[in-house]
């Protein structure tokens, strides 16, 4: 048995250097960004295993598409149909009440301007990524523009935000993560919070709201959370969560509150990327022109609306 | 001899591929925390039946992969794994011999290591645990080594994996 005897540097020797390097790698993982290039390359790479976990998905969807009964398609064409008109109308009177606002907002010399943000919609490769944080990952990267920071929504509030970038997919942390925080706002009096991800799957926690002010009936349970757009990280008004519990503690400097994150963070397999100030510099032309023309074109708006039907 | 000492080394690569696919596979919430660890018992399978090939180097590379794969630290599954690799081959000798309830029984602690390590490193960067579920896979595995252990010594043997 020649290979019991002959080999290399014996296993003790390589765990310990191996060990040394792990270590290194990670201290400068932590502290400093030159592993970003690495890790790009590496997740290239390991792209295909990624695409082949929702593989099957996709299959049973195209499947289920081409093989389905027609009733069924039937069904579901209508049904969208009908969706589709009633976003519709939802969507005139956003409009109507969009010029509305912003007709006030110049009586009252305010500069805010609602922006149309562009959106892109991205498919989940794979959740719970590591046991002991919240991220998912996201089959669009640089090569579709994402970038750092970028918010991540579904159709029924904020998901997250992208930490992580690569050329094909991207890492979103999630609301819930321990690490994250997110400024927010009741919906009802405008008090302002951070709602702080706490590792579990769907709660958040809302800090810094002082007991007497908790007291008084500035949150309670049931509260409507929006985004409040400070930090710049995430636009204004989109929301976030609702009010689950307020403990006041009077031994502890603040009331502990937790919230439901309403995007359904867990089950989605279709996440929203949003571009509020486009990033991208050739886009910029492009996504421009829409607030800008917007308010001209509207006065004709419901004319154009009312003649198809 | 020279020829036949490296024999069909794709089953092992696919093998690795299939327990990374495994680890980021969909799974509804309540069975997230029970997620087996595929990796390490895949890894630990290879490294008892063929210490002369798959060892510390083997789980390292693995457990780079793995960090990409699941974001966190680079390096950090490349140590626990290439520890993990280390313990297998010099004990594989003792741990052939042992019956498999005794073998599950190790692997159970191998992975409670794992988990802590991963804890220990977590707590570092200022998130330690909020409860005892990051313990949960060690269970899972426990239960599923005797069957991990029949099918990959059955894919070595139809396969000659040598």
């Amino acid at each position: 048995m020649k290979p019991l005897f002959k080999k290399g540097p014996s296993a003790t020797l390589r765990i310990i250097l191996l060990g040394i390097l792990s270590l290194v790698l990670m201290m400068f993982d932590h502290r400093s960004g030159y592993l970003q290039q690495v890790r790009a390359y590496l997740s290239v790479a390991i792209y295909p295993i990624e695409y082949a976990v929702i593989f099957p998905v996709k299959a049973g969807q195209w499947l289920s598409a081409n093989f389905g009964p027609r009733w069924a398609l039937i069904e579901q064409n209508a049904k969208l149909r009908e969706e589709n008109l009633s976003l519709r109308f939802t969507l005139q009177k956003f409009d109507d009440l969009k010029t509305e606002n912003e007709r006030l907002r110049s009586l009252l010399d305010s500069t805010t301007k609602i922006t149309q943000d562009k959106v892109l919609v991205a498919e989940v490769l794979a959740m719970d990524l590591d046991p002991f944080t919240r991220k998912l990952k996201i089959n669009k990267g640089a090569q579709h523009d994402v970038f750092e920071g970028q918010p991540v929504l579904d159709a029924q509030g904020v998901m997250g935000q992208v930490t992580r970038v690569s050329p094909l997919s991207s890492v979103v942390m999630l609301v819930t993560d321990p690490n994250h925080a997110l400024p927010v706002q009741v919906v009802r009096n405008g008090q302002r919070t951070i709602a702080m991800g706490m590792g579990a799957t769907n709660r958040l926690a809302l800090s810094y709201i002082p007991n007497n002010s908790a007291n008084k009936g500035d949150i309670t349970i049931g509260d409507i959370l929006v985004t409040s757009g400070i930090g710049g990280q995430f636009p204004s008004g989109y929301p976030v969560g609702k009010v689950l519990e307020v403990n006041l503690d009077i031994g502890q400097p603040y009331a502990q509150v937790q919230a439901l994150p309403s995007a359904s963070l867990e089950r989605n397999r279709e996440v929203l990327l949003i571009w509020t100030n486009p990033q991208p510099i050739d886009d910029k032309a492009e996504i421009d022109k829409t607030p800008l023309n917007k308010p001209k074109v509207e006065p004709t708006h419901f004319k154009q609306e009312a003649k198809p039907r | 001899m020279a020829l036949e000492r490296h024999h069909n080394g794709w089953i092992i690569l696919l093998t690795f591929i299939a327990g990374l696919l495994l680890t980021i596979i969909p799974i509804p919430i309540w069975a997230m925390s029970w997620r087996p660890e595929w990796i390490i018992m895949i890894l630990t399978y290879w490294c008892l039946a063929l210490p002369q090939r798959v060892g510390v180097v083997t789980g390292w590379s693995l457990g780079i992969l793995q960090d990409v794969l699941s974001d966190t630290l680079l390096g950090q599954h490349a140590l626990t794994l290439s520890l993990i690799a280390y313990v297998s081959v010099i004990s594989h000798t003792r741990v052939r011999t042992f019956p498999l309830w005794q073998q599950s029984v190790g692997m159970g602690l191998l992975v409670v290591g794992n988990q802590i390590l991963h804890v220990w490193i977590h707590g570092m960067l200022g998130h330690p645990p909020t409860s005892w579920t990051f313990l949960y896979p060690a269970l899972t595995s426990v239960v599923l080594w005797p069957w991990i252990f029949i099918i990959l010594r059955d894919l070595r043997r139809t396969y000659h994996v040598c």
